[in-house]
């Protein structure tokens, strides 16, 4: 797979490391009253659907940031990859 | 019709005209006391284990493709009961147990061949955490050997000892370790069901469930609505999809794993051989060719194939320990996909929804346990408690912090 990163261009999959569902970029509030609840669900449970999926992949072996690909599951096709950092903001997830 | 010497002498005398289909094929009734989903190797021992231990006949097995055609015939064929956490060990030895009385069970001839397994270690600490293994091994009855080098040389001359990054140290052997035909595990689980009146149903796919007021009460198939009083999920790579149709999300992500074969070659491997400072494991099978594999690609994925920087892995962890295995050529690879739990370790439960059973999460381990998975899921499915060797694999083992991590790894599913 070649994963068309938005700030060095094509580069080769095996030079990232996988973490998973994109997902987890929205980490629980830890203060919140069904905290305990929402880290089993955030911590545990995945959708993992067969299909369109979006994922965080980090280029360890590259320019060390973290990506959210787009990838079907099923044909292994990327349709989009945006820095995780971009993502996280849009959703306020950082100041 | 029973399998015996006599039945294939008869046959071969008589131009082989007496062999029937092995089971039958039942159209869908619309209602069945339990409805099992997936007609692979461990819903086919669920089925023949209801019918031949809890005596229950009237139960469906739903396949959406045909007997075979899924992880049962896509694996690299390995049995061995060679873990360490109380979760899981009771478990596989009972499953190795099952393995070796299986043919006489079923009249089957499954291939079943205790050639062993060796892991092989390449530090002192590897061989103190092996030894600790081998020592939990034996509190569950099964059996293990540690091995000093010159014993290894004596007997597998072909290793790489010397190797400058990681020379061989030792092994741990588990005798009663090795491989079966694949297939006919499936083919002999089958027609044992069959006989006992359990009907499979091939191509047949479920769309649906029929859930009311929080209780289960039949599938939605290409083939019509089927009610049951138990639905039981038994499609390990495939969960996260069927259960989504019951709106639920699992402590599971599918995976690839990538197997190899090479070209026939003359009787070399005597048994399975392990890797222990890369992911590889490589066995011989009875037509010659050299089966291996390694790790998963480390991605979801749903398609049964993997990519290359696994091929290339896997080679190099080959050529680490076996530099004879550079000279063969490798005739196939493929791809199988994995339940991937968040431990590392399967699941036989009770779901939240009422009449609804889930078996899955077996990782890339799911073969070896056929007979111990049906057996356990049968038990639950009969008798409504789990069976006493898998009290630990259940579905909300995580909320309550009682995770069966073999490795230690903690909630990253491509690292187990």
């Amino acid at each position: 797979m070649i994963i068309n990163h938005p700030l060095l261009g094509p580069r080769d999959a095996a030079e990232f490391v996988y973490l998973g569902d994109a997902a987890l970029i929205e980490r629980p509030d830890w203060q919140a009253s069904d905290a305990a609840e929402a880290f089993h669900e955030y911590g545990y449970l995945r959708d993992n659907p067969a299909g369109k999926h979006a994922e965080l992949w980090y280029h360890e072996q590259g320019d060390r940031s973290w990506l959210v690909v787009t990838r079907d599951t099923v044909t292994h096709e990327i349709t989009s990859v945006e820095m995780a950092r971009d993502v996280a903001r849009a959703r306020g997830r950082s100041k | 019709m029973r399998y015996s010497a006599l039945k294939i002498l008869r046959e071969g005398l008589t131009g082989n005209k007496g062999w029937k289909p092995v089971w039958r094929e039942p159209d869908p009734k619309p209602e069945y006391d339990i409805v099992i989903i997936g007609g692979g190797g461990h819903g086919l021992a669920t089925a023949y284990y209801l019918a031949r231990e809890f005596g229950m006949r009237n139960i469906a097995v739903l396949e959406k493709g045909w007997i075979g055609s899924g992880n049962i015939g896509r694996n690299t064929t390995i049995i061995r009961s060679n873990y360490m956490l109380p979760g899981n060990e009771p478990f596989y030895e009972m499953s190795l147990k099952l393995w070796e009385g299986l043919e006489q069970d079923f009249n089957y001839n499954a291939m079943v061949s205790q050639r062993s397994i060796l892991n092989l270690f390449h530090s002192d600490a590897q061989r103190d955490a092996f030894v600790r293994r081998a020592n939990a091994m034996f509190l569950a009855g099964a059996d293990a050997e540690l091995a000093t080098t010159d014993q290894l040389r004596a007997e597998l001359p072909f290793l790489d000892y010397d190797n400058a990054r990681f020379p061989i140290k030792g092994g741990l052997f588990q005798r009663r370790g090795g491989t079966v035909r694949h297939d006919a595990v499936a083919w002999g689980y089958a027609r044992g069901a069959d006989a006992r009146g359990v009907d499979i149903i091939q191509n047949c796919e479920v769309t649906g469930f029929d859930i009311e007021n929080g209780k289960c009460r039949g599938v939605q198939t290409n083939r019509g609505a089927i009610r049951a009083r138990k639905v039981a999920v038994c499609v390990a790579g495939s969960s996260g999809r069927v259960m989504a149709q019951a709106g639920m999300r699992l402590p599971i992500e599918s995976h690839v794993l990538q197997a190899f074969v090479t070209e026939g070659l003359k009787p070399v491997l005597p048994g399975v051989i392990t890797f222990g400072a890369g992911h590889f494991y490589v066995s011989q099978s009875d037509k010659g060719g050299l089966v291996f594999g390694g790790d998963i690609d480390g991605y979801n994925s749903y398609a049964q194939r993997g990519n290359l920087p696994v091929v290339e892995d896997v080679a190099e962890g080959g050529m680490a320990i076996m530099p004879m295995i550079g000279r063969a050529r490798l005739l196939r690879s493929w791809g199988g996909i994995m339940d991937m739990s968040m431990d590392g370790s399967p699941f036989i439960d009770k779901t939240d929804i009422d009449g609804l059973y889930f078996n899955g999460g077996w990782c890339y381990g799911g073969f070896k346990a056929t007979p111990a998975s049906g057996m356990c899921y049968a038990h639950l499915l009969a008798r409504d408690t789990p069976h006493p060797v898998a009290t630990q694999m259940r579905l909300d083992r995580f909320k309550r912090g009682n995770l069966i991590d073999e490795k230690g790894q903690g909630n990253q599913p491509n690292l187990h």
